[in-house]
């Protein structure tokens, strides 16, 4: 015999064939994906990259730190918007999470669709994009970037809250129920007490993304920190920009931080 | 904790002996009295600051109703026609982008997944690759794509660039959290029978790891989508340049129309992901 002991394989080799069929066909829409976009590129500008961000780099140090006074309101701002739009956007994503949830809602057929038809919207729709229709709609400011975030907000934090609430343990609810109390007792004895840990983990880890995202909201005209970045870009103050860069940066680093701290304080 | 507490308000009729009732007092939430009380203070200071702060031109927002409106009006019938031509090459772009970037962020983030996870790399490597997923964390998608359109242009290619960055932060911490939580016994065992350091990662963590490799691929496959819709608004290729002129136009039932196919598309991600999430594991 002249084959020799067979060697241990993974696959068999039909699901090989399949595997090897699924990854053409995987790199087929991948390189298609590329040669789109290469064929949108000026490739003449792209190679000439290196040296232009060599050159920004050089314009752009050292960054103007006597620059950081006029940072100080709009960084209140951009703080501002994130938290009060943070705080406004639980007014509404508590009561559409418990519409929701399916052990909740009052109607599994008609409510729990449109909370989620919210929930999705909501959630599909980046901030940015809620940020310049309200300043078409309300004007430019910092009202606008609130309203952004919390429209943003109620989408991430309603469907976060009502996996929370889908994943409670019953026994408590019965238990409660069995007492005789009221559904709005059911719900702050047997339900709230349950979700408590999740909502604040949720509430904070919300906020830490809306400090990142209202950074920048003021590229299209809706308050904060990101206004100043567009005045300084238009300009071509590249000083400016790096220190208003290294702002954001820190900024974001001190809120994951606290965020972390008081995520891990709650659970 | 003052769980018990005298009741003043006894009701008639049911008095017990020594006229007194315990009645049962859910506790507080926080329970010292001083961080309660002073957070409760501090929210209040702060709220009172903040909101002094806003300076809201009330006659702009009234004027501005109106339009808001006719916003909600034009979801009723969104315009996708009369820039049919914007339209279907910016849904493209963003699509094409959107897939691409995904593929690149995810070949890139495996390595640094690998050398992020500190039970795999050596404490240098370790804090090199953590250096790189902080840094694409921290910077917004738009800070980076202003950055690449400065220095490769407008297009496409900038928003690629971009949305593969931001991949990298999001997709390499994850897996380097689940590589980090991975079953030793298995890696042990597979290094037990003499493998070389690829094999040993492509048998014994590879694994253990690629249901969630997937599922966070589809997921951000979904995120990379939603972004790829705002970075035209800085010249970055995609649909958001089409639904800022929109915008500016007023033109609300062409931004409806495009708001309501980003919502369909998202929505489609959403559910084929959960199945195919599912037949993963």
């Amino acid at each position: 015999m002249n084959t020799s002991t067979p060697v241990w394989q993974r696959r068999t080799s039909t699901q090989q064939l399949l595997r090897w069929f699924a990854w053409l066909v995987f790199v087929a829409i991948f390189v298609a994906c590329f040669m789109y976009i290469s064929n949108r590129t000026e490739w003449f500008f792209v190679f000439d990259g290196p040296r232009i961000a060599a050159d920004i780099y050089n314009r752009a140090t050292p960054p103007r730190w006597s620059y950081i006074e006029k940072l100080w309101e709009p960084l209140w701002d951009t703080l501002n918007v994130a938290t009060i739009g943070t705080a406004l956007s639980l007014i509404f994503a508590v009561p559409i999470a418990f519409l929701a949830a399916r052990n909740t809602t009052p109607s599994v057929t008609f409510i729990r669709p449109i909370a989620l038809l919210i929930i999705v919207a909501s959630r599909s729709i980046n901030s940015l994009i809620w940020a310049l229709l309200l300043v078409a709609i309300i004007g430019p400011g910092i009202l606008a970037g609130t309203i952004a975030i919390a429209l943003r907000s109620i989408g991430f934090c309603a469907k976060l809250l009502y996996e929370a609430i889908e994943e409670i343990d019953h026994d408590q609810v019965e238990a409660i129920t069995a007492t005789g109390a009221r559904r709005s007792q059911i719900m702050s004895y047997g339900i709230v007490p349950q979700i408590l840990p999740a909502f604040a983990g949720i509430t904070v880890f919300r906020w830490d993304i809306n400090i990142r995202e209202s950074t920048v909201l003021g590229l299209v005209g809706a308050g904060g920190i990101g206004l100043q970045l567009q005045g300084s870009l238009n300009t071509l103050a590249w000083p400016q920009v790096a220190l208003i860069l290294i702002v954001i940066f820190i900024a974001v680093l001190i809120s994951e931080w606290v965020s972390a701290i008081v995520r891990k304080a709650i659970i | 904790m003052p769980e018990n507490t005298r009741s003043s308000n006894s009701p008639p009729g049911s008095t017990p002996p020594n006229d007194v009732i315990r009645q049962w007092k859910k506790p507080p939430a926080i329970e010292r009295p001083w961080l309660r009380y002073g957070l409760l203070i501090l929210t209040l200071v702060y709220l009172f600051f903040s909101l002094g702060s806003y300076d809201v031109n009330w006659s702009r927002v009234a004027e501005g109703m109106e339009r808001g409106w006719a916003f909600v009006k034009a979801f009723a019938n969104p315009d996708f026609t009369s820039r049919r031509t914007d339209f279907i090459e910016g849904m493209t772009e963003s699509i094409i982008m959107c897939i691409a970037s995904t593929v690149v962020g995810i070949l890139i983030s495996i390595p640094i997944a690998l050398g992020a996870a500190s039970n795999l790399a050596p404490m240098p490597v370790y804090l090199f690759c953590r250096a790189i997923i902080a840094l694409s964390r921290a910077l917004h998608e738009i800070i980076v794509a202003i950055l690449m359109v400065a220095i490769f242009g407008f297009g496409p290619l900038a928003g690629f660039i971009t949305l593969s960055f931001a991949t990298i932060g999001f997709l390499s911490k994850l897996l380097a959290e689940d590589i980090e939580a991975m079953d030793k016994t298995q890696a042990e065992a597979i290094k037990s029978t003499g493998a070389s350091w690829l094999q040993w990662v492509n048998y014994a963590i590879q694994p253990q790891v690629m249901p969630r490799l997937i599922g966070l691929s589809i997921y951000r496959l979904d995120i990379n989508f939603r972004e790829s819709a705002v970075l035209g608004l800085v010249g970055a290729g995609g649909i958001g340049a089409t639904l800022n002129t929109a915008f500016d136009r007023y033109e609300f039932d062409t931004a409806a129309a495009i708001i309501i196919t980003i919502i369909a598309i998202v929505m489609v991600l959403e559910y084929s992901s959960s199945i195919i999430r599912r037949w993963v594991q």
